[in-house]
């Protein structure tokens, strides 16, 4: 019991990295739709964007597609950290704007 | 010499016309001075040019022309002839216009339209200098409408007066009658000969050309062209327009009733003699006979002083009518000239008389009597004796009292009828103008006595009349002068030996041989057989005339009024005027206006019965298809409308705004989209 628990410390497959991708997107999910702080949202984007990124890390571990995956998840990364500057930029736009940041009350597009 | 001379005798009245129109008010003394000047220098270069003319070239036809228009191969010219006809009219005109501008200056003195009146004169005798000038019937004709337009404005001066502005429209239309048959008669020949030019229409003639081959044509044409005279001489049946045309200004009347105008158609007929046949003449005989008759008759009842000149200006123009018809081209030309000087001095003297009687009414202010009716007048002769004296030179003249010039052309135009009734056998015609000499002598005295002689017939008017001024008297002792015998002929009882006679020949008759009138030498010898004896008869009768005029008006022996009950009929239809108006506006204004009827009733009717019809058809058929509009089509629009409105309205609640709606639906779509295809 011990051995086959260390065992798979040891040995993670490929399967254990999808779980906890998929665990992670959907908690960054979850965020993005339940929380009401724009902040916590673009936080839960975040979550979906690792998530990803450990994706393209497992298989670029498990499969043939060597570096490639890890070239990726490099890009993602720096592409979430541009992504980050501009939704802050735009969240500061909006609070100046309506005075808050709560995506509930920015509903002005409401038919 | 009588090239340039001519050209510039005709433009300078039409350069006074031209600066009169444009600049005349701002000119001082609104630019009269500079009109009658230039009319005073065309009197000297016409009299420079009738001397010369006859002291140097008495026998020549001078013409020269050049060439105006060409249409197509056709050229048409533009020519001045000069012969002594041409040279003697045109002293005529400018004399008698320029001693009409001196009058007026008087007698319009405050006119409200002074200076357009002056550049009207100036257009006019533009027009009938070129009338005299030209050498081309077509330019004739073309001058002619230029007289009968700027007549027009002339006698329709005085516009605001609704009598004045018809009587100018009369004139206008009525001549435009005649000329119509003159256009018809110049386009015969013109499209015989293929040219407008005088000369060259009497050298195809002579030369046996008639126009379209026959002799009836030519005599047609004649008539024709006589037709334009019928209308601006003032013939019968064309004769109504000219008493109507004393509503212009008295000086027009002298102008365009004495001297121009009416001589005008005279002149006509003397420069188309050569081409007129002898049937021809024989109409224009008669023409000119029935005219001076009716005229006669209707101004021995009139009580308008310048009515009775208007119908014996008429009846003159009828006697010089007749006079060319039968041939007494010479007689018939020189009673032209001397009636244009005294009857250029009865209008000028009538219009004296008028002017007085008016200066009288308006300072008592006065203004229903009529300063024009005889019957207001009476005993002016004390107040006016310049007037008086010369009104007496020109009705002696008119009358044909010996002395006079009148009695030289008449007794001349008397001797020619009596010569043709000899030759020819028709006997009315020298009986005509006897009556009418003897009627002629009759109501010029009458009017004399009437207006000069006798009681006043209102002692306040007579008080208040005095003479004319000078500007205005003067004109008419030189026009008294030229009533007088010696300016025509030394020997006070024939005119033959006078230079006129010598000047102004009968031209040969161009026309083939059978169709000519009798030839001159046997006309002249039928004439001189009979001169003593018309001349004596003339003198008989015209001193009847005054006699009995004397003994019904001066001496009142004989009642006027019981003559007029003995005369009855002819009493009425003369004072009526023969009911020439009255025949005319019944067959003709009213046939006119019945036809305009006719026409109405057609247009009410039918066309616009036809136009309402089809606007109907037009309104119901925009009727249903404006239902169609507005159920079909617009239902279909509106319903397109309010379907895609209700639907916006069902999905907009999908539309919260909050964009974690959103997100939801993005994931769902996601996990359908997932769910379908893997």
């Amino acid at each position: 019991m011990e051995l086959l628990l260390a065992q798979s410390v040891i040995e993670p497959g490929l399967t254990h990295f999808l779980v906890v991708s998929a665990i992670l997107f959907s908690l960054g999910v979850m965020a993005v739709l339940s929380r009401r702080n724009t902040i916590m949202v673009l936080m839960g984007v975040e979550l979906i964007l690792n998530s990803a990124n450990i994706n393209f890390i497992a298989f670029s571990r498990f499969t043939e597609l060597s570096l490639d995956g890890q070239m990726i998840a490099l890009f993602v990364i720096i592409i979430a950290a541009a992504e980050a500057a501009v939704a802050l930029a735009i969240v500061l736009n909006v609070y100046n704007r309506f005075k808050t940041i709560n995506l509930d009350d920015i509903s002005l597009l409401k038919g | 010499m009588f090239t340039q001379l001519p050209l510039i005798i005709l433009l300078l009245p039409l350069l006074a016309f031209i600066l009169l129109i444009f600049f005349g008010k701002r000119l001082p003394r609104q630019g009269d001075w500079l009109a009658t000047g230039l009319m005073t220098l065309t009197l000297f270069l016409s009299l420079i040019l009738l001397v010369v003319k006859l002291g140097t070239q008495p026998a020549e036809t001078i013409s020269s022309s050049f060439n105006w228009a060409i249409v197509g191969s056709q050229v048409i010219g533009f020519g001045i002839m000069i012969d002594n006809l041409a040279a003697v009219m045109l002293v005529v005109v400018t004399l008698v216009s320029t001693l009409v501008h001196y009058f007026s200056m008087g007698y319009m003195k405050d006119d409200t339209r002074y200076s357009r009146y002056f550049a009207y004169l100036g257009l006019f005798s533009f027009s009938m200098l070129g009338i005299v000038l030209t050498n081309n019937i077509l330019l004739m004709y073309v001058f002619w409408e230029l007289v009968g337009v700027s007549s027009y404005l002339l006698i329709g001066h005085w516009y605001e007066k609704k009598t004045a502005s018809n009587a100018a429209n009369k004139a206008f239309i009525v001549n435009r009658i005649g000329d119509f048959g003159m256009f018809v008669g110049i386009m015969i020949l013109f499209l015989s000969y293929s040219t407008f030019a005088f000369e060259a229409i009497f050298e195809s003639i002579s030369a046996g050309q008639l126009p379209f081959g026959s002799e009836g044509w030519l005599t047609a044409a004649g008539i024709l062209i006589f037709c334009g005279a019928i209308g601006k001489s003032a013939q019968f049946p064309l004769h109504v327009w000219l008493p109507d045309a004393m509503e212009g200004p008295t000086p027009v009347s002298a102008l365009i009733h004495a001297a121009t105008m009416v001589a005008a158609g005279v002149y006509l007929v003397a420069r188309v003699f050569p081409m007129l046949t002898a049937d021809a003449l024989l109409v224009i005989a008669y023409i000119g006979a029935i005219t001076a008759l009716i005229a006669a008759t209707i101004a021995i009842t009139q009580f308008d002083i310048k009515k009775v000149l208007a119908y014996s200006t008429i009846s003159q123009l009828g006697y010089m009518i007749m006079a060319l018809g039968v041939g007494a081209y010479t007689a018939g030309f020189m009673h032209l000239v001397t009636h244009a000087a005294f009857k250029a001095g009865l209008f000028l003297g009538a219009g004296s008389v008028i002017y007085g009687m008016h200066a009288a009414l308006h300072k008592l202010h006065n203004h229903h009597t009529d300063a024009q009716d005889i019957r207001n007048m009476g005993g002016l002769k004390s107040k006016m004796p310049l007037t008086y004296w010369t009104f007496l030179i020109f009705t002696l003249a008119i009358s044909g009292i010996p002395l006079t010039s009148g009695f030289l052309s008449k007794d001349e135009i008397l001797a020619g009828t009596l010569a043709f009734s000899t030759l020819n056998g028709h006997w009315l015609l020298p009986l005509t103008g006897f009556l009418v000499a003897g009627l002629t002598a009759f109501y010029m005295f009458r009017l004399l006595i009437l207006t000069f002689h006798g009681k006043p017939a209102n002692d306040q008017v007579y008080s208040g009349v005095s003479e004319s001024p000078k500007v205005m008297t003067i004109p008419l002792i030189i026009l008294a002068g030229l009533s007088l015998f010696f300016f025509y002929s030394f020997n006070p009882f024939g005119a033959t030996s006078g230079w006129f006679y010598g000047a102004i020949e009968r031209p040969e008759s161009m026309v083939p041989l059978i169709l000519q009138p009798a030839a001159y030498p046997v006309f002249y010898e039928a004439v001189s057989s009979v001169h003593t004896l018309a001349m004596i008869l003339s003198i008989i009768i015209a001193g009847g005339g005054v006699v009995f005029a004397l003994a019904v008006y001066h001496w009142k022996k004989v009642s006027a009024d019981a003559l007029a009950k003995r005369a009855g009929l002819l009493y009425t239809g003369s004072v009526n005027k023969w009911y020439f108006d009255e025949f005319y506006d019944a067959a003709f204004v009213n046939g006119t206006h019945g036809l305009m009827k006719m026409l109405r009733w057609f247009d009410e009717n039918i066309i616009d019965g036809i136009v309402n019809g089809s606007a109907l058809i037009t309104k119901v058929l925009s009727r249903i298809s404006g239902w169609i509009d507005n159920n079909v089509v617009d239902g279909l629009v509106n319903g397109t409308a309010t379907t895609a409105n209700k639907a916006g309205g069902l999905l907009s609640h999908v539309q919260t705004g909050k964009v974690q709606t959103y997100l939801v639906y993005v994931i769902f779509s996601f996990l359908v989209l997932f769910v379908l295809f893997l």
